[in-house]
């Protein structure tokens, strides 16, 4: 397994650098088109959170851990916080049948990386909030699903 | 991400390109605000959209709230990830699809 990190201040402008990052230390795997654009949105919904919710004005860091299996192929990204502990798992699942004068967006980026993930998990230690995400490659001209 | 915007009397084309994210959908947001009170038709072109994140939808629902006041809404264009987003989040019975 190779690990790599990047710290860097949690501001959505520095969204780009961080799927910049992720894309790097997977460009020697085979993730397909789909599966990155899904890890591309992840990041920015996991990442625009913490910088939004995660710390007062003042700002703060995180960190953005990347390992990487290769037999089989596949991706765990960390994200880590020293902010307020923050479950973003906890949060109730929104409800999709409401309509447009009713629907409320927040819940929906973190639903959308439930759905579009293999695997998402969550826990406070130390000080830190750490949430962890997995995607495997899945195949190119996938159309639905995984 | 790239947006143009087009306006034809009563009716405004919003084609937006690339990325529609936490990043990009301010710049949407911002045209979004200065939708003029006598408009009537609002498209949005979406052909050239890559991918979008909930805070591009966000401003959809901006959008087709404003439109639900004064006139009609459609989305045209969306394919891949971007019709998988309005499907698994049910934004495609909030939105006209076309």
């Amino acid at each position: 397994m190779l690990m790599k990190e990047l710290t860097i201040q949690a501001l959505i402008e520095n969204i780009p650098a961080v799927t910049d990052f992720v894309e790097e230390q997977l460009a020697p795997l085979h993730f397909s088109r789909k599966a990155m654009i899904q890890l591309a949105v992840a990041i920015d919904e996991i990442f625009s959170n913490i910088a939004k919710y995660a710390y007062d004005d003042n700002g703060g860091e995180a960190t953005v851990r990347v390992e990487t299996e290769t037999d089989p192929e596949a991706a765990v990204i960390t994200f880590i916080d020293n902010g307020e502990p923050f479950d973003p798992l906890a949060k109730k699942e929104p409800d999709l049948t409401l309509d447009a004068e009713e629907r409320k967006i927040g819940g929906l980026g973190i639903f959308l990386v439930k759905k579009s993930m293999d695997g998402i998990s969550y826990e406070y230690k130390d000080g830190h909030n750490i949430l962890r995400i997995k995607k495997k490659p899945g195949q190119e001209g996938q159309k639905t699903g995984k | 991400m790239a947006i143009e915007k087009f306006t034809e009397e009563n009716k405004m084309t919003i084609r937006a390109g690339g990325r529609l994210d936490a990043v990009t959908s301010p710049e949407l947001g911002e045209i979004l605000q200065a939708i003029p009170a006598d408009l009537t038709e609002l498209v949005f072109d979406l052909s050239g959209l890559e991918y979008i994140s909930s805070a591009g939808l966000r401003q959809l629902l901006v959008a087709q709230k404003q439109m639900n006041k004064q006139g009609k809404m459609y989305v045209e264009g969306a394919g891949g990830q971007v019709l998988e987003v309005f499907a698994a989040s049910g934004f495609d019975k909030i939105l006209t699809l076309r």
